[in-house]
């Protein structure tokens, strides 16, 4: 029943409308006004439209848009946490520690969860996924120099035998050729890491050119306990790679472009130095590290990584958490400008009130300590009204009334 | 001030041989960020009713904030991507610590 005729030119009916659709630009999120654009012009331009029609469709989105809002007042931490709790309860139920990742042991569930609600410092697995650039992701023997490049190789992974000579004083290298070849290692380069440990002189066998000898200097005064620390650093000797980086694999995987594309896992995670290695494509490579990850790309980067470890956590689990909940959570452990655990020293310590922290933990003792920093308490949060008995000002129970008497000034 | 830095993240990458020029703005985590200018500052504490430290904070040696110049007592505007919303608005106070 609309009145006036059907356009079916998008550039007309948008010129027609542009200052409904500048209202309804301001009033939307981005991507509902994009949403509803498109469509607009993809009804346009298949059956046409009236002014009046598009007109009554963008008030009617607004009007949808707005009122699918939260409210004010409405208690969004206490629907997160349930809305996050309730499904964790599945959680524990399903795993428990471990779930293998092809040859990686991830932690993944309910603890990996609490990992991250807790601010770890580090993973209990740490990993990395590291991409690469333009020039190596296609190839797989390309992949293959960069994870050299990177896994972190000690003598201690090459050799096949480290013995002590203890007549003529000196260690025994044999070094593995299947080793050697697999972590593109020559024996120069474990010769001359050898040499940098200085526990000694490194010589090559006349007849075996796997095997070194490191002489020991026979004036330094040596017990059995001495030899056994050199040995130690013998075997700890760094050939190549980065600290932290103990084992890659490759994957590939199909991308977009629908090309084979080959990147790294690895075990371990230092993702300050792994960006800066050639070959790497710093644009996408990430860790699973969200401590690493806010000193090297900051906390806007750590936010965003929170969410998307717990939406794999949770995904993973088959449980359908709306992602509104996570980010709200990310966005609290994110409010300092750092990023802090929920629980005692984080969120739940850090509150202003006494009496909150006193109803989250160690009452007595958070009791106490207020009194002796004679803190005061108004009694205006969540945790406060609900020991106190008074109204919780959140929903219906934040408004309150006033009334201006006659004869009576304002306020 | 990006110069210093750079040269800074360089000097690091030297550890693993060849050096690479990395630009951490350019990593997919990391959203837009820019610093406003004192009036436009102005007129988003006054729009949102707030005092600029009620806004969620961001430290002045957070890589980011070094990155983009910004000081303490600056906001900084930044652009999230937001799965619900396609891209959204926030802002965070610099704090000096």
């Amino acid at each position: 029943m609309s009145s006036g005729a059907p356009i079916s030119s998008w550039e007309e009916l948008s010129e027609k409308i542009r200052d409904k659709l500048e209202e309804a630009k301001a009033r939307l999120s981005r991507g509902t006004y994009e949403e509803l654009v498109n469509k607009l012009k993809e009804v346009t331009e298949k059956y046409g439209l009236a002014v009046d029609e598009a007109i009554r469709i963008i008030d009617n989105v607004v009007v949808e848009y707005e009122n699918s809002m939260v409210e004010p007042g409405e208690p969004v931490g206490t629907v997160a946490a349930q809305s996050i709790g309730e499904p964790g309860t599945q959680m524990t139920l399903r795993t428990f520690h471990f779930a293998g990742i092809r040859e990686f042991n991830v932690t993944l569930g309910l603890p990996r969860f609490i990992e991250l609600v807790d601010a770890r410092r580090e993973p209990s697995t740490p990993l990395m996924y590291v991409f690469l650039d333009e020039e190596h992701r296609y190839s797989e023997d390309k992949a293959r120099e960069v994870a050299r490049r990177i896994e972190f190789t000690r003598v201690v992974n090459l050799a096949s035998e480290v013995d002590i000579d203890l007549v003529n004083l000196r260690i025994i290298v044999k070094l593995d050729p299947v080793m050697l070849e697999d972590k593109g290692v020559t024996v120069s380069q474990v010769v001359k890491a050898l040499e940098k440990t200085k526990v000694g002189s490194v010589e090559q066998s006349p007849d075996d050119p796997l095997t070194l000898y490191v002489t020991l200097n026979p004036e330094e005064s040596l017990s059995l306990l001495d030899l056994q620390k050199k040995k130690e650093r013998i075997l700890n000797a760094k050939i190549k790679g980065i600290k932290k980086i103990n084992r890659v694999i490759i994957q590939s995987m199909v991308n977009e472009e629908g090309k084979t594309e080959y990147y790294l896992v690895t075990e371990g995670s230092n993702l300050r130095e792994v960006l800066a290695v050639p070959g790497v494509d710093y644009r996408r490579t990430y860790t699973n590290n969200i401590h690493e990850i806010e000193e090297v790309l900051g906390i806007e980067a750590a936010r965003l990584a929170l969410i998307r470890e717990m939406k794999e956590v949770l995904e993973e689990q088959g449980l359908d958490v709306d992602i509104r909940h996570l980010m709200l959570v990310a966005d609290v452990m994110t409010f300092t400008g750092r990023v802090r655990q929920i629980g005692r020293h984080g969120v739940s310590g850090e509150k202003y009130s006494p009496v909150a922290r006193a109803a989250f933990e160690m009452t007595s003792q958070n009791f106490f300590e207020a009194a002796v920093r004679g803190e005061t308490d108004k009694l205006l949060g969540v945790s406060e009204s609900v020991v106190s008995g008074s109204i919780v000002k959140v929903g219906t129970g934040m408004v309150e009334v006033r009334m201006t008497l006659p004869g009576r000034s304002k306020g | 001030m990006a110069s210093k830095r750079r040269s800074k993240s360089s000097a690091k990458a030297k550890n693993v041989r060849r050096k690479v020029k990395i630009n951490i703005l350019e990593h997919e985590l990391v959203p837009k960020h820019e610093v406003l200018a004192p009036e436009e500052a102005a007129k988003v504490i006054k729009e949102l009713g707030v005092r600029p430290e009620q806004l969620p904070w961001i430290r002045a040696s957070d890589p980011i904030v070094r990155e983009i110049g910004a000081k303490p007592g600056d906001i900084v505007r930044i652009y999230r991507k937001s799965p619900t919303a396609g891209e959204s608005v926030a802002y965070r106070y610099v704090v000096g610590y």
